[in-house]
């Protein structure tokens, strides 16, 4: 039964996982970027919601409101002024300006707020959870965070699939240069790809902030592995197969926790490159965004 | 009568290799003549430029961009213990501990490749983290805490010289493996796959075969740079700082100021990170978050480097890799 409850709560965490994995999907799948910074990105994230309570007192929850919109536009901008001069510059500056960022977050964090782990209060959440039996209980907070996760794949989905904007960006997915002849400015295509990446990331990030009791400064660097992982197991540019993945990383995070509290990390990342030996293209193949 | 030849090695250039040649035997002395206090400085100066040049042998010709070096840093700080621990001296430990990590690097290259461009990157960082984190299983490592050399050379003259000599060596193999690899057959290929793979490929050019090699030799060299770290410092201080991704952030930070894709570029780069590091470190963090700027600023304004700038206007190459058209003259 015990077994049951971890990989219950590894199903959970999984759910986390997708959700800081979607931006990073995105962004390969439209733009070709892979973001290093990803993991930092979440984790300024978490500082801005731990900005925005300190200096108006509202709780974490709130703060979404505005911290999700705010970074969504500082992706926009971020994609048309940095990324997009990468870019035209080959394929290995995008890395190098992402992996700049990833430097110089978790430092200028480290200067402002010192190292130690910020709080972001989950509020009544925190403590209540549903019990299924006696071994097995389902926590509320983990559980509305698989929930908001598959919500937002599955808008997210709809989105690609039915609106003018969506139907840009897997065009520029499959060859950006045609949807150019077209008369579409893929700047604007890519500028509004990388605010999504931004939003969910963010909200990815907060989540991930509460969930962990606060936010440090460098979290990111674990985060973009999770994020990176979640993607390649699922099968790469595959939004649904971020959830499996997700899944199947939480739940060898979690049983690897059962025997040993030093392990799950390390187990982690055994099964990610146990799937990279044997299945190369992730569990789910490769269904490219549409 | 053709009024043109084509030629790599100028009278410059060889120039170049007599004065490279001299530069290394009075290097070799130098601690003989100057104070130790000085030469024993040189040798954090060895070990980044070694690691400069062992990113930009994978970044600037096989076109493989990794953040995940420091699992063959690491790997060759720890191999000076268990070797140690086993009676040999530190400084043959080393040496052993850089063989051996070139034969692990063997299979992690089968994982590694298959992920490509930036993928390959993180997936590099990964490999790197999984490392870590076996290596930090083992308590007669020092579990998480780090440790220190059992066995050393105590006399601290003979250990500042050895010491030295070794970061020396390695630094001498790192530039003379990657000089001599990109002027054979093997780094013609090399080039021409960072290139472009797909048209490497239909020439003939075995890519995934090419591309370990360089791998292994990368990893060798950093690795052989770990040892030195660990044999100056007499142990590892933190299992985390050393596995760290810090060092790919130094190495990336040197290659591209210098110049990628050359050879005399991380070795300026080097020279750069060296004197930043020795007069700002004390300013915090602040000066990391400058480098991270710079890094982007850079990339995105100055994608040569110092050292490809200086070759686009005066054509100049210390170490020629690469063939070039002249005027012939009568």
């Amino acid at each position: 039964m015990i077994w049951l409850n971890s990989i219950a709560q590894g199903i959970l965490l999984g759910g986390l996982f997708a959700m800081s994995a979607v931006g990073l999907s995105i962004a390969f799948g439209v733009m070709r970027i892979v973001n290093l910074a990803h993991g930092d990105l979440m984790t300024l994230g978490g500082y801005l919601a731990f900005i925005t309570i300190k200096y108006s007192g509202m709780s974490t929850w709130y703060t979404l409101i505005i911290v999700v919109p705010v970074m969504a536009v500082i992706g926009y901008y971020v994609q048309r002024i940095l990324f997009q001069r990468a870019l035209r510059m080959g394929e290995l500056a995008p890395l190098m300006v992402t992996f700049g960022i990833s430097i110089i977050i978790p430092n200028a964090f480290t200067q402002l707020y010192t190292n130690n782990v910020q709080q972001l209060p989950v509020g009544s959440l925190a403590t209540s959870s549903i019990q299924l039996n006696n071994m097995v209980s389902i926590g509320t907070f983990p559980l509305l965070t698989l929930c908001l996760s598959i919500i937002l794949i599955a808008a997210l989905q709809q989105y690609m699939a039915r609106t003018k904007m969506g139907r840009y960006m897997r065009a520029a997915a499959d060859d950006s240069e045609i949807l150019r002849l077209m008369g579409v400015d893929h700047r604007k295509v890519y500028g509004v790809a990388m605010g999504i990446s931004f939003a969910t990331l963010t909200l990815a990030g907060v989540l991930f902030g509460m969930r962990q009791g606060g936010v440090s400064p460098y979290d990111g660097h674990l985060t973009v592995l999770f994020a990176f992982e979640t993607v390649i197991i699922g099968g790469l540019g595959s939004l649904w197969g971020t959830v499996l993945g997700g899944i199947v990383l939480g739940v060898a995070q979690t049983v690897a926790g059962q025997f040993s509290p030093e392990i799950p990390l390390l187990v982690g990342h055994l099964v990610f490159l146990g799937v990279l030996a044997f299945r190369p293209n992730g569990l789910l193949g490769k269904e490219a965004l549409r | 009568m053709s009024s043109v030849v084509v030629e790599r090695s100028r009278k410059k250039s060889l120039l170049g290799a007599v004065f490279a040649i001299l530069i290394l035997v009075v290097l070799i002395i130098a601690p003989k003549i100057l104070d130790q206090s000085i030469t024993s400085e040189w040798v954090k100066l060895f070990y980044l430029i070694t690691l400069a040049s062992m990113w930009n042998l994978l970044a600037g010709y096989a076109g493989m961009i990794s953040v995940g070096q420091q699992a063959f840093i690491g790997l060759g700080a720890y191999g000076v213990f268990v070797f140690n621990d086993h009676g040999m001296s530190t400084y043959e430990s080393g040496i052993i501990a850089t063989l051996i990590v070139g034969v692990i690097a063997i299979p992690l290259s089968f994982l590694a490749f298959r992920l490509r461009g930036g993928y390959f990157a993180i997936g590099t960082w990964v490999i790197a983290e999984t490392v870590r984190l076996i290596v930090t299983r083992f308590p007669n490592l020092g579990a998480g805490k780090g440790r220190s050399v059992a066995h050393y050379t105590s006399a601290p003259e003979l250990r500042n010289l050895y010491t030295y000599w070794m970061a020396l060596g390695f630094l001498a193999f790192a530039l003379i493996a990657s000089f001599t690899l990109l002027r054979s057959r093997l780094g013609l290929g090399l080039q021409s796959i960072r290139d472009n793979e797909v048209a490497a490929n239909s020439i003939g050019i075995k890519v995934n075969w090419v591309k370990r090699v360089v791998y292994v030799i990368a990893a060798m060299g950093c690795a052989g740079a770990g040892s030195v770290i660990c044999v100056q410092a007499i142990g590892v201080a933190s299992p985390n700082e050393i596995f760290g991704v810090g060092y790919s952030a130094f190495m990336i930070f040197m290659v591209l100021i210098g110049g990628l894709g050359t050879i005399e570029g991380p070795v300026i780069g080097a020279f750069i990170y060296y004197f930043t590091d020795k007069y700002f470190s004390q300013s915090g963090l602040w000066y990391l978050v400058i480098i991270g700027l710079l890094a982007i600023f850079v990339t995105l304004f100055f994608p040569k480097g110092i050292w490809g700038e200086i070759n686009a206007r005066w054509n100049i190459s210390l170490f020629p890799v690469s063939y070039q058209v002249v005027p012939k003259k009568e």
